[in-house]
């Protein structure tokens, strides 16, 4: 393992809806809280990286933020925006050419979920006009099948909603801070079967800075450097499973989740069973369930006994999404993967209050999956 | 006023029903809808329309609850009026997996494996007053 590139400063932005408050205006406000946290001035950062989709150009902040000259590269890459802003610091760092900068993430989405329209200039969207291009339509065939194919009964769906919103209740920047239990859950309105409203998280609002510096001179900064052992985003294969696919392959291949996490291990060297806390991208709570499996946390079909036995509570044997994962903060698909490794740096440090993984964790993992079939994991190490 | 196809690059709508237009790569055979200048699957740009199979295996399904955004949405949006639809995959042999709505809308009455074929479907009106009719698949008559 390399120690090269350590997390000195993190600031978040509460997510969930702030009526007259810009996505951009959030993201500055991460920043800020992420500069105090490293100790630092804006003025100190050589260069950032900066994700947002539907909240306007991340570079346009330097205005409010200061005009101090530094490299400020705009980033946007479907879900994986937050991680892609991350990974570019990463790897600018890792190559020598700055000493510290920021991976900034941000937006602000309309409510409901997402409108995708896909049409050509000049043609009529028959895709979306159809009644097709739905996120929502996605997951919930992906996870329909899955239950058929490995036996996960809805019981499980509610279960992994009730603990999102659960751990939510013990996070002050979360959206939803209400615990709902699963009967609550099963009954509200059935949106995409098998998948309820409560089931499913909602585009919203939020912001998540990250300050990264070169290893070596991480203790300048802080007392708990966090080390960024992999961080990889992998597009799709041919005969994947994706969002937003008019059409399938009659051939079948793992999806972009399972070799992001593969590489990522791999550039890490380490292997699943060392993880102590994960955040899987839980765009629905079958998508939770499912991204177990593909991140190599247990066999397909495991899920349904180890929800049961609640091993991936706080205080299970491997606790997921303790932050409430995007079922209890939303997603602002600009700042979603940033918020999982701010959490993953709280419980590394041990800074978690009321929802902190006992016994010290050491080795924390994120993954972040969404359109058009893009795959995001990082593992940091304490 | 007639019925017209919901795009005519993707569908044409015959008397026999609504017949969708793939490609095929002429170098690995692989089929890809809609049509696209370049295979996926080896890269290769030789590649041609073909039109798609009418009939296949339901693959994956999941039933559309609430009404779509309008736009793109062109069916009904009207929460008081919206009539839930199924969407699934369906496995042409030989060819791909393709995404339709469905006819079917009670989980109980879906099952992947079942049979199924092509059928019209009126989703809205166009500017001049036709009827615009994008594809559906329903269980095989």
């Amino acid at each position: 393992m390399s120690d090269d590139v350590a997390i000195v400063g993190i600031g978040i932005h509460p997510f969930g809806r702030h009526e007259g408050v810009s996505g951009m205006e959030q993201g500055a406000i991460a920043i800020r809280k992420a500069c105090e946290d490293a100790k630092i001035k804006w003025s100190d950062l050589q260069f950032a990286f900066g994700g947002s989709v539907a909240a306007g150009s991340p570079d346009h902040m330097v205005s409010q933020m200061g005009l101090t000259g530094l490299q400020f590269i705009n980033v946007v890459n479907g879900c994986a925006t937050g991680g892609s802003a991350l990974i570019s610091t990463y790897n600018t760092i890792k190559s020598g050419a700055y000493d510290i900068g920021v991976a900034v993430g941000f937006d602000k989405h309309e409510r409901g979920a997402f409108r995708v329209q896909t049409g050509k200039q000049g043609e009529r969207d028959w895709y979306g006009g159809s009644g097709m291009a739905l996120t929502t339509q996605f997951f919930g065939m992906k996870i329909n099948r899955y239950m058929e194919e490995y036996g996960i009964t809805q019981s499980s769906l509610a279960k992994v909603a009730s603990k999102a919103f659960r751990n939510g209740s013990k996070n002050e920047n979360a959206w939803r801070r209400e615990a709902l239990g699963e009967e609550e859950v099963l009954q509200s309105q059935m949106l995409s079967y098998p998948l309820t409203q409560y089931m499913f998280c909602s585009p919203g609002e939020g912001g998540v800075a990250l300050v990264l510096a070169r290893a070596d001179q991480a203790h300048k900064y802080t007392d708990k450097p966090i080390f960024l052992k992999s961080a990889v985003v992998k597009s799709r294969r041919y005969g994947s499973f994706e969002v937003l696919a008019p059409s399938l392959a009659l051939d079948y291949a793992d999806g972009p989740t399972v070799d992001a996490s593969k590489a990522a291990f791999e550039a890490a060297g380490i292997g699943p069973e060392d993880i102590d806390v994960a955040q899987l991208q839980d765009t629905e709570s079958g998508a939770e369930i499912m991204h177990m499996a593909e991140n190599g946390f247990c066999k397909h079909g495991e899920q349904e006994k180890m929800l049961a036995d609640g091993d991936t509570e706080i205080n299970g044997r491997l606790p997921v999404n303790t932050d409430g994962g995007c079922l209890a903060n939303g997603e602002p698909v600009g700042a979603s993967g940033l918020r999982q490794v701010y959490e993953n740096v709280l419980q590394l440090r041990g800074q978690a209050g009321k929802r902190q993984v006992p016994n010290n964790p050491k080795v924390a993992y994120t993954h972040v999956y969404g359109a058009p079939g893009i795959s995001g994991v990082t593992i940091l190490s304490a | 006023m007639g019925q017209v196809s919901i795009n005519e690059n993707v569908m044409d709508l015959t008397p026999d029903g609504p017949r969708l237009k793939g490609m095929r790569c002429n170098n690995c055979g692989n089929h890809v809808f809609p049509m696209q200048s370049g295979c996926p699957k080896c890269t290769s740009d030789d590649v041609e329309e073909v039109q798609l199979g009418t009939q296949g295996t339901l693959w994956a399904w999941t039933i559309q609850g609430f009404p779509p955004k309008a736009p793109p949405y062109l069916g009904e949006a009207n929460p008081e009026k919206f009539e839930a639809y199924g969407v699934g995959y369906i496995e042409l042999p030989g060819q791909l997996k393709v995404e339709s709505r469905l006819t079917i809308s009670d989980p109980s009455l879906l099952k992947i494996g079942m049979e199924m074929e092509i059928v019209p479907e009126t989703i809205g009106m166009d500017e001049e007053g036709n009827e615009l009719v994008t594809f559906a698949f329903a269980p095989s008559a």
